[in-house]
């Protein structure tokens, strides 16, 4: 059973045959208390069987906070996406998304993944060089709806 | 842009599912983005637009 139609699994399935190198989805969820966390897991369970790059690890929030905290994750459910450096340890995207990742937020996963796996990014060396200038933390949320 | 520097994290919140971070940041249209507590962004921006204006509100170092 999936939930993308076998059109749109073949069309990611060649998207992410071009990452580089693999991504890891953490899943931060807990048993109560998530009405959405069962839906978001469905939808992440796609993932994996599109491409050997991408695996789930589900953090339970509730019993791992020290592992939330490290991600700062704060709601469920909620997704940190990580890769990995060209020598193999883990790189940390700074990636987030809180919420169900269903309608556009699915494309905009879908779009991080592929970026952390190494297809992309679609920045020009001018912007690229404009963002390696910041030197303080800066944390930008993004808030959409499901369409 | 969190890729392309460690010091950026980026968060998509679905607005529905935290109505108080909704409030929070007075969500009332979306894509909406709230840089540092303080800088908002209305809708989609192309690229270069969205690079200045997200990082415009930072102080110069």
């Amino acid at each position: 059973m999936g939930l993308l139609a076998p059109a749109d699994q073949d069309k990611l399935r060649e998207s992410f045959s071009e990452m580089t190198s693999p991504v890891r989805l953490l899943f931060f969820t807990q048993t109560l208390g998530c009405d959405t966390c069962l839906q978001t897991r469905q939808i992440l369970d796609e993932l994996p069987l599109l491409s050997d790059k991408i695996a789930i690890e589900e953090v339970n929030f509730v019993l791992d906070k020290e592992k939330a905290a490290h991600y700062a994750i704060d709601r469920v459910p909620g997704i940190a996406i990580v890769g990995q450096d060209a020598a193999g340890a883990e790189r940390d995207s700074r990636i987030r998304f809180l919420g169900t990742p269903s309608g556009y937020e699915f494309i905009s996963l879908v779009q991080a993944v592929l970026l952390v796996g190494g297809r992309g990014p679609n920045l020009t060396e001018e912007q690229r060089q404009r963002l390696a200038a910041v030197d303080k933390p800066v944390t930008m949320q993004v808030f959409t709806t499901p369409t | 842009m969190a890729f392309a520097n460690p010091n950026i994290t980026a968060i998509a919140v679905e607005a529905t599912e935290y109505p108080d971070l909704a409030r929070r940041y007075r969500v009332s249209g979306v894509p909406k983005t709230v840089v540092n507590e303080t800088t908002e962004i209305l809708g989609a921006l192309p690229p270069d637009m969205f690079i200045e204006q997200a990082l415009g509100g930072l102080s110069s170092s």
